[in-house]
């Protein structure tokens, strides 16, 4: 079935945009939430499980103090309260990603409240707009397992035979982060949700709390949308867009929410407040279940685990392990590096900041890095339809390849192979050299055999350079590298040329 | 005095994935409505200076070092599965959701 969507430039005319984002971020801690078995997900199924993450009885939780100190941390560059005194709760639910029956969580006690991020926006002039996001709320959980569905056509539930669970993941601990209604956006919507989660994502990284890589699910976004009646100020029935994986993707659903909302309400009919699932490969949203009774989770105070209670010195002692305020670390970085306004918005705008930043502390010049994140792979990113952070590349790799253009042992033109190669998984930059047989030739035999060959095909241009016209030298220059098939560093071609003609 | 209705013992059967006929209904709501009284009884006892608590001790940050410890080997964290495929937990079809 096509939804109908609205024009967007109509939607804007005729509605005010609610949104509302649920990121949850997995940590980067050693163990899991309440157990000890290793917080790394993939590899050999169920090898990563014990008692605890299984929910076998008996078994008894303790928490993670490294995954209470990274949530703290998280609030507090959220600018939120620090609870004093704050307990863990059940969330019932009958699924089979989460053996215990529940997943622990919190519920009415979040360790996190009350904060705030400013998140830059481009208005129309470029210039950056700030709008400031309101976080509610940002508690502690642990992930669920990982159901593989067996049978039926589509991969997905329904139509499925049964299902195959893997809990490795079960336990690894989480943050789920929570705005309250960001309204007032309005065209801007779509825009200031891919920008939260873009510079939420910077701020994570920033902390050293998690991976935070959207494709590995690291990062996760769901979208609450609602439309209400232009002017009128009231929230209208909502829907919540399950695990949406990229900025551009945030982006998207918003947008694409936002206009099909739109074409129901403005037929008459009514939202029906659902969870939806994002299709990343059509860019459009299907229904999932509806939230009913079966959505009452029966929450209550977990009694295996003791309240949490962070003091005050220790919550002080943390915030003095904070990064810098990202906008000072913008101001910072743009004068270090000698960007122009242009040059560091249009990297803050690509999402490249902390690309840049990892390439230049790996070595590479500020302007090549620039270069790289921002020319080759920015269009690859378009292309495939993936955000820079998500292209199987590394800031590491992108410095080595800078490298070996530095020591010549790549040009420019042979280093964009080299990028083709890294990203299609053939190996590091130097195996990619390899394998591929990039390097230039610097063998001054192998030159010099397709200088003079290049000399006898073209007598008439030889002869202008003996005469002093030095400039012809690039016909000869181009009919060498073509020989060479590129892989000469042409400097040096052009000395061996003159040294024989002059 | 707290009161559970047949109606809310059928919600709370059906939450917890508890098949009830209607016999046990009519049998369950009014045990259940004696239990929850007689807890109730605690509040008697309770001043109104002793705040409502979860926990039985006093007791706060119990923390655990974040240090990796051997996990189960697959075999025995399946053992007690009643289903097991290409080394996962099998389990039936999921009907009306979707995580």
């Amino acid at each position: 079935m096509t939804d109908i969507l609205m024009p967007f430039d109509e939607v804007l005319a005729a509605y005010d945009p609610a949104l509302g984002l649920e990121v949850h971020v997995e940590l980067n801690t050693a163990s899991k939430m309440f157990c000890g078995c290793p917080a790394v997900f993939g590899g050999e199924p169920n090898a990563g499980v014990c008692p605890t993450c299984l929910g076998l009885p008996g078994a008894m939780p303790v928490v993670n103090g490294k995954a209470v100190e990274s949530a703290i941390r998280i609030g507090l560059a959220l600018n939120c309260d620090i609870a004093e005194w704050c307990r863990f709760a059940r969330k019932n639910y009958f699924y089979p990603d989460m053996p215990k029956n529940f997943q622990t969580s919190q519920y009415d006690e979040p360790i996190c409240f009350d904060g705030w991020m400013d998140v830059d926006i481009q208005n129309e002039a470029g210039e950056t707009e700030t709008f400031r996001v309101e976080i509610e709320r940002a508690h502690m959980e642990e992930d669920t397992g990982k159901s593989l569905h067996v049978g039926g056509s589509t991969g997905r539930i329904h139509g499925a035979d049964y299902s195959l669970v893997d809990y490795n993941r079960a336990g690894i601990p989480l943050i789920e982060i929570v705005t309250r209604p960001i309204v007032g956006a309005g065209e801007k919507a779509p825009e200031v949700a891919k920008a939260y989660v873009a510079q939420l994502r910077e701020l994570i990284v920033a902390l050293g709390v998690s991976e935070a890589r959207m494709d590995q699910g690291n990062l996760r976004a769901d979208v609450n949308l609602s439309l209400a009646p232009k002017g009128s100020g009231v929230l209208g029935t909502r829907t919540e867009t399950k695990n949406v994986n990229s900025f551009r993707s945030v982006e998207r659903a918003v947008r694409y929410e936002m206009q099909r909302h739109a074409a129901i309400l403005s037929g008459g009919g009514s939202i029906l407040q659902e969870t939806r699932h994002w299709h990343e490969d059509t860019g459009i949203t299907t229904s999932g279940r509806e939230k009913s009774d079966a959505e009452d989770y029966r929450y209550f105070p977990e009694p295996d685990l003791v309240p949490v209670a962070p003091s005050r010195e220790w919550v002080e002692e943390l915030r003095g392990t904070l990064p810098e305020n990202p906008t000072v670390r913008r101001s910072r970085l743009q004068a270090e590096w000698g960007f122009t306004d242009m040059e560091m918005r249009d990297t803050v705008g690509a999402g490249a900041l902390g690309l840049v930043e990892e390439t230049i502390a790996q070595g590479a010049a500020p302007q090549a890095a620039r270069k790289w994140w921002l020319g080759e792979l920015a269009r690859r990113s378009n292309e495939d339809g993936v955000d820079l952070v998500d292209l199987p590349i590394t800031p590491a790799d992108v410095a080595r390849i800078q490298a070996l253009v530095d020591d010549k042992t790549v040009n420019d033109k042979l280093a964009r192979q080299v990028f083709e190669g890294v990203l299609a998984g053939e190996g590091t930059p130097d195996e990619v050299v390899e394998k591929r047989g990039l390097a230039v030739v610097s063998d001054d035999g192998a030159l010099g055999a397709a200088v003079d060959n290049a000399i006898a095909a073209n007598p008439d241009v030889a002869d202008k350079i003996r005469d002093g016209k030095v400039a012809a030298a690039g016909a000869l220059i181009g009919a060498v590298m073509k020989e060479m098939r590129g892989q000469a560093d042409a400097g040096r071609v052009r000395e061996l040329i003159l040294e024989k003609l002059t | 005095m707290p009161e559970i209705s047949r109606d809310e013992v059928a919600h709370l059967a059906t939450l917890a994935r508890i098949d009830l006929s209607d016999a046990e209904l009519d049998h369950l709501a009014p045990q259940l409505s004696v239990i929850l009284e007689s807890v109730a009884s605690i509040n008697g006892v309770a001043g109104d200076d002793v705040p409502p608590t979860s926990h039985a001790i006093p007791l706060t940050n119990v923390f655990r070092e974040d240090v990796v410890v051997p996990s189960l080997t697959p075999e025995e964290a399946l053992s007690g599965a009643p289903a097991v495929e290409d080394q996962r937990f099998s389990v039936p079809r999921i009907l009306g959701e979707e995580a």
